[in-house]
């Protein structure tokens, strides 16, 4: 494409320029004092990025340290820390707020013919307290580190562990306020602000999805949260909570831990399920196969997930009749996740199926999630978690889900989104190859290490034994191809910015509301509040809408 | 390195092979469904690629009959996988053969004390027969650590506070690995070390040979009347405190009215928190005042061994 000079903001050239989001005013301050959903989803997008490569930093480091079976390049004390704040930067501070806050918070009001979300002052604090916990965490990380892995197993971090294990925990407390405020603004703005006509069975499966995502979050948070300040207490005050030698009992956190943890895995999970709806859907031309299966299923996740978190303590001595119930509820709750799987791929039948990025990223979720998935059964088989726990099979399945699955979902979204955020296009190319690298090194590094678990090498073990390195070396070779695969997109889309052709407002072809306004969007988005008259993804109903079926 | 790239861990007891009998089913039934998804997704993709620009596909809203089966027979399966896991779990944590040799286990960081019941110790490094079902009783001085040896297929995390117990029967003499397999802070990556399956007449040699100190019923002996112990429960009855000849292994009727078996967490209990479960007919708050940081792990191991030995002698008698 040809850069002729364009007006900045306003798509076609030699247009007058018109007001949108970013360009009714400039400066930090009106960025800093926003309440616009559109402004908050890009400073979200800003924070959650610097978390994601302090994260990828950290992953390098433990990948080159494991390349040899001695410790060669960091000692123990610092490999812990690595993969302790490899853990909290990415999940805590990356995947949790990911794709809800920066598409959630973007979208979410365009798609339902909303001008912002229902609390938009309380929408910007969640952003402010989100920075406050980081500023705790990242001092944590700054002074010292802190080393008890991401789960923070008591007795360890409540007693015996010399890092910073209570400034850490203060920040990961902080930060789970912005979660929760999030969800509660979303659950409302998804109750109240519905555009007249949008029924709940015509919402599109991305706010269904964040619906079921916004209810774990505001029921499961203020748990993980007390319990962390549980052991910041027993730290600080010795009250006997954890450590048996105060006269606590070790297993209480980790039930407490994981009756959050659980279904915060989904809280990374189920936000990308919706993403990976849209861009099916659009990428076909189709309606999502099954819609209302798609949907509930999402609930029954959100619902049988707080049921299953002691699928986490098969070993731990649990009696072994919880353990039974717990498996026999995972085993159910992994019906929900296949059941999605098949409409998603029945979607493609009879469908109009081309391969754009977003498609391309939104198929290799579907991959990938198979696999972890089918992978977390192995897990949820009792006999074989007793082999299979704390090894490297635990961490294949779960970055299978999570980098794979959610990670994917994410960039089909920035690929999906991009031109409706920034009025720009990337260069198409480039992004294909980029998702074709990602995929490729994704599958180099996690995919050994599904043997390696099955072989018996433990987790979080900074030397191991000789035979398992050439397995290790795979993994980091893979590694690194993934970090060039996720340097890619990061370059050309900062290049887009500048360069970018205008995108116009629908430049997929798309249904929805939110590609009914101009891109990138006015800062109230809808001139006239839309009507809505038909379902989701009604393809058929006119094949090139300029603009949806709206008054 | 030199034999290549390791595909399957070697399997040397009798759970081992039939934890990778289910294995190999998980393994099926997801090679088969991850076919099914890729295959299907590639066809569909490639037959149904957009041709023109203006090509409107069919409506098509999903089909009820078909959601049915593909939850249906998804359910199934995952029962089947439940049932087999559960059963091989159960066997593995729970049916302990009654003639099981003991072995006490103290983890603690970062290091795997054992000791024998003749009282033979080593670190990091268990010795056992081949074909005779042993059983761990084990126990940590710190934090959480988990006991795995990979080619037994079997692990179990030792909570500080209780008794972990597992049970195997090697198969097949060798060295095999041995990992504290649940973080425990800075050196949990060399709190490693190895089984060795013997035969059973080298195994007996080897636990004859070396530094044998005293029995494990010995050195509980001698803890029981250094802490003092014996001069309450003295064997005849006589003392402040009930006699514990015989104790182990009985139900014990407690002054709340229930009635609990005397096992190892019970013993432990009642020496690092008397008070919890006072003895029917002893005055409560009990006299018997709490050894809490006057004895270690391995020291209740011993004095359960010596309080074992008691029961044994008695039933002999
Ligand atoms: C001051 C006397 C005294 C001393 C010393 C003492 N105990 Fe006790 N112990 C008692 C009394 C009284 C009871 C019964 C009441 C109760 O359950 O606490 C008892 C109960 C027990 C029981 C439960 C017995 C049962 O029949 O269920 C065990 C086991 C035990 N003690 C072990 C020990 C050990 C081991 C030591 C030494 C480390 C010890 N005691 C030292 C007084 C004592
Ligand atoms: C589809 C059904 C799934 C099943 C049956 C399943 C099963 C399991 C089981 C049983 C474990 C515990 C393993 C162990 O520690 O021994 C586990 C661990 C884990 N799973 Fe899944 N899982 C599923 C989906 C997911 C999803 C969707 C996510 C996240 C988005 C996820 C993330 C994780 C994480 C993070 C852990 C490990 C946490 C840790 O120990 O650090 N899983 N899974
Ligand atoms: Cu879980
Ligand atoms: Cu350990």
């Amino acid at each position: 494409m040809d850069a002729t000079p364009i007006n900045a903001h306003s798509g076609t050239p030699g247009e007058p320029i018109r007001a949108n989001y970013l360009n009714v005013n400039y400066g930090l301050k009106s960025w800093l004092l926003t309440t616009d959903h559109k402004r908050i989803g890009i400073l979200y997008l800003i924070s959650i990025t610097i978390f994601f490569a302090l994260g990828g930093i950290f992953a390098a480091l433990i990948r080159l340290e494991l390349m040899t079976p001695e410790g060669d390049v960091v000692s123990s004390e610092m490999y812990n820390k690595l993969f302790t704040m490899h853990g909290v930067a990415m999940i805590f501070f990356f995947l949790i707020p990911s794709i809800p806050a920066v598409f959630g918070n973007f979208l979410i009001p365009m798609m339902i013919g909303a001008r912002d979300v229902a609390f938009p002052r309380l929408n910007l604090m969640s952003w402010y307290i989100y920075s406050i916990g980081g500023v705790f965490t990242f001092a944590a990380m700054a002074l010292g580190g802190v080393d008890t892995g991401w789960t923070f197993y008591a007795p360890y971090s409540s007693t015996y562990s010399n890092s910073n294990v209570a400034l850490t925990a203060v920040g990961i407390f902080i930060l789970g306020f912005s979660s929760i405020l999030t969800g509660l603004n979303f659950i409302v703005t998804i109750h109240k602000m519905r555009a007249p006509g949008l029924t709940w069975f015509r919402l599109p499966l991305f706010v269904w999805a964040h619906y079921a995502t916004s209810l774990i979050q505001i029921l499961g948070t203020p748990v993980v949260a007390i319990s962390i300040v549980l052991v910041a207490l027993e730290r600080l005050l010795k009250l006997g909570i954890f450590d048996p030698k105060l006269g606590g009992d070790p297993l209480l956190f980790q039930h407490l831990f994981w009756f959050y943890s659980h279904p915060a895995v989904y809280i990374m999970i189920l936000p990308s399920m919706g993403v990976v709806s849209e861009v099916i859907a659009c990428f076909s031309r189709k309606r999502v196969f099954g819609y209302p299966f798609i949907a509930f299923s999402s609930l029954a996740i959100a619902v049988l997930g707080f049921l299953v978190w002691g699928h986490h303590m098969f070993t731990s001595g649990q009696s072994v009749y919880a353990g039974m119930i717990f498996s026999v509820l995972t085993m159910l709750v992994a019906i929900p996740s296949a059941v999605k799987v098949f409409n998603w791929t029945a979607t493609l039948y009879k469908g109009s199926v081309s391969y754009q990025a977003p498609m391309l990223y939104a198929l290799g979720f579907i991959g990938l999630f198979t696999i972890g998935g089918l992978t977390g059964l192995f897990l949820a088989t009792l006999a074989t978690d007793v082999h299979l726990h704390d090894t490297y099979f635990v961490v294949a399945h779960f970055h299978y889900i999570m980098v794979g699955g959610a990670i994917m979902g994410y960039m089909a979204a920035m690929h999906f989104w991009w031109p409706k955020m920034t009025g720009r296009l990337y260069p198409e190319g480039w992004a294909k190859f980029a998702a074709l690298v990602i995929f490729v090194g994704f599958n180099l590094t996690f995919f050994p290490q599904f043997v390696l678990g099955y072989l018996g090498m433990p987790r979080r073990y900074h030397v191991y034994p000789p035979e398992f390195q050439v397995l290790n070396v795979m993994s980091t070779a893979g590694a690194s191809i993934l970090a060039v695969g996720y340097i890619i997109p990061l370059i050309y889309l900062l290049w887009s910015l500048k360069y970018g052709p205008a995108a116009g407002a629908n430049p997929w072809q798309a249904k929805g509301l939110e590609w009914t306004t101009p891109s990138p969007p006015p800062p109230h988005n809808f001139e006239r509040t839309p009507v809505v008259t038909e379902e989701a993804y009604a393809y058929e109903s006119k094949p090139y809408p300029e603009e949806a079926e709206v008054v | 390195m030199d034999q290549g790239i390791p595909l399957f861990p070697e399997a040397a007891s009798t759970m081992a092979g039939k934890v990778d009998a289910l294995y190999f089913f998980l393994v099926a039934v997801a090679v088969f469904f991850a076919a099914l998804i890729f295959i299907s997704l590639t066809v569909f993709a490639l037959k149904y690629r957009r041709r023109s620009e203006t090509e409107v596909p069919p409506s098509i809203h999903g089909s009820t009959p078909l959601e049915i089966a593909w939850s249906v027979i998804p359910l199934g399966l995952v029962m089947i996988m439940f049932a087999w896991g559960a059963k091989l779990y159960f066997d593995a944590y729970n049916e302990v053969p009654p003639d099981a040799e003991e072995v006490y286990v103290v983890g603690k960081q970062w290091m795997w004390h054992i000791q024998h019941a003749n009282g033979r110790r080593e670190i990091n490094e268990l010795h056992v027969p081949v074909g005779r079902p042993i059983k761990l009783i084990m126990a940590s001085e710190d934090v959480i650590h988990s006991f795995y040896i990979p080619a037994f297929r079997l692990k179990k995390d030792v909570v500080p506070g209780r008794y972990a117990t597992i049970w195997f029967q090697a198969t097949k003499p060798g060295r095999y690995h041995l990992f504290c397999a649940e973080y425990c802070g800075t050196g949990h990556s060399k709190m490693k070390g190895w089984v060795t399956v013997m035969e059973p007449a080298e195994y007996q040699a080897w636990l004859s040979g070396g530094v044998v100190g005293e029995s494990m019923e010995a050195a509980g002996e001698r803890l029981f009347n250094q802490l003092g112990c014996n001069t309450c429960h003295r064997a005849d009855g006589t003392g402040r405190g009930p006699s514990l000849v015989g104790v182990f292994g009985k139900p014990v009727r407690l002054l709340s009215g229930e009635t609990v078996i005397a096992d190892e967490a019970y013993i432990r209990e009642s020496i690092l928190n008397p008070n919890a479960k006072i003895v029917a007919g002893y005055p409560s708050p009990t006299i018997m005042s709490t050894y809490q940081g006057q004895i270690s792990e391995r020291g209740i191991l011993q004095i359960i061994a010596y309080l074992k030995s008691l029961s044994k002698e008695e039933r002999s008698q």
